[in-house]
């Protein structure tokens, strides 16, 4: 308990991806908030990348960790932009609201 | 034991932040508890040694990320929508679903990483320049710019694809707009722009009809 070992931080990653997932699933509001829920989801990926590298002494992890955040800030951008289009087309970004493609 | 105890502080943040990102009723609420959480967990990176991601993920994210998302959530003005959990009268089929998932995912999580061990020949490997004397930005500068030159280059292919990507999307042309063409004023000629006219006693002449 005192010692902090490489399973803490595992174990905050674990639930810092679970409540991204929830966040997916159960968001009724808009689709930013899902986005801010898949940042989350990096966000996790991005702990226990480092925290292995940290604690095996390879730094694999951490240049991984670079290129996460590189797509994770390019694939904001473009799904910020596709929420601007769709928003201006239609008016309405809520989530159970959108359901054009129902077929 | 100093170390203990800022691990619960930052981790205990981070995860009622991300609750709250999830669960506010206002979407700005939302992006400060998305900045706090990516606060608290860039000082985890600090506390166990990776500084300069630390640094970059406060760069990054609450540098550029969070206020790309508040400059949306403020040009959409979806602020003010409410968000419908448990007892709306349309509350959703999907959350008894979405909440069981992801439960089962958690602890599918918590078993993988609380029964496994260290492969015994898992510390010699040569990629490990964990050195004491040089700073981790200086080390992994060192093999971000010589092993992994390619995916780096990459990666900034994707940020280029990104920028434009998102220009061309969000770009739009907008009808009456008086704007300046250098082509239709290079190709004017005398003829069209210049007509002369007789002009009669006191009657004057009368421009764009």
């Amino acid at each position: 308990m005192i010692e902090i070992a490489l399973g803490h931080y595992l174990t905050l990653g674990a639930i810092i991806f679970s409540i991204g997932v929830i966040g997916i699933f159960l968001n009724r509001k808009n689709i930013i908030v899902i986005l801010m829920s898949i940042e989350l989801i990096l966000l996790a990926v991005n702990i226990n990348l480092v925290s292995f590298s940290i604690f095996l002494g390879d730094l694999a992890g951490q240049v991984f960790t670079l290129f996460i955040l590189t797509v994770a800030a390019a694939e904001a951008a473009i799904g910020l932009a596709i929420i601007v289009v769709y928003f201006r087309n239609s008016g309405t970004i809520r989530v159970e609201e959108i359901d054009k493609l129902k077929g | 034991m100093a170390h203990a105890i800022f691990f619960y502080i930052f981790s205990t943040i981070a995860i009622i932040s991300a609750i709250m990102v999830t669960v506010s009723k206002n979407t700005v609420h939302s992006v400060f508890f998305l900045i706090l959480d990516f606060i608290s967990i860039s000082c985890l990176f600090i506390m166990i040694g990776a500084e300069f991601l630390g640094m970059i993920m406060l760069i990054v994210y609450v540098g550029a990320v969070a206020v790309l998302f508040l400059f949306v959530v403020m040009m959409l003005n979806v602020a003010q929508q409410k968000n419908q959990w448990f007892g709306s009268k349309n509350s959703s089929k999907h959350i008894p679903v979405g909440l069981i998932i992801s439960i089962i995912i958690f602890f599918e999580i918590i078993i993988v990483i609380s029964g496994w061990k260290y492969k015994p020949d898992l510390f010699d490997i040569n990629n490990s320049i964990t050195q004491v004397s040089i700073s981790n930005t200086h080390s992994l500068g060192q093999i971000l710019y010589t092993d992994y030159i390619h995916v780096f280059q990459i990666s900034g292919m994707i940020l280029l694809v990104a920028m434009v990507g998102s220009i061309v999307l969000t770009f739009r042309k907008r009808s009456g707009l008086k704007r300046q063409s250098y082509v239709s004023q290079i190709s004017r000629e005398r003829s069209e722009g210049v007509e002369v006219l007789e002009v009669e006693r006191n009657k004057g002449v009368k421009i764009d009809d």
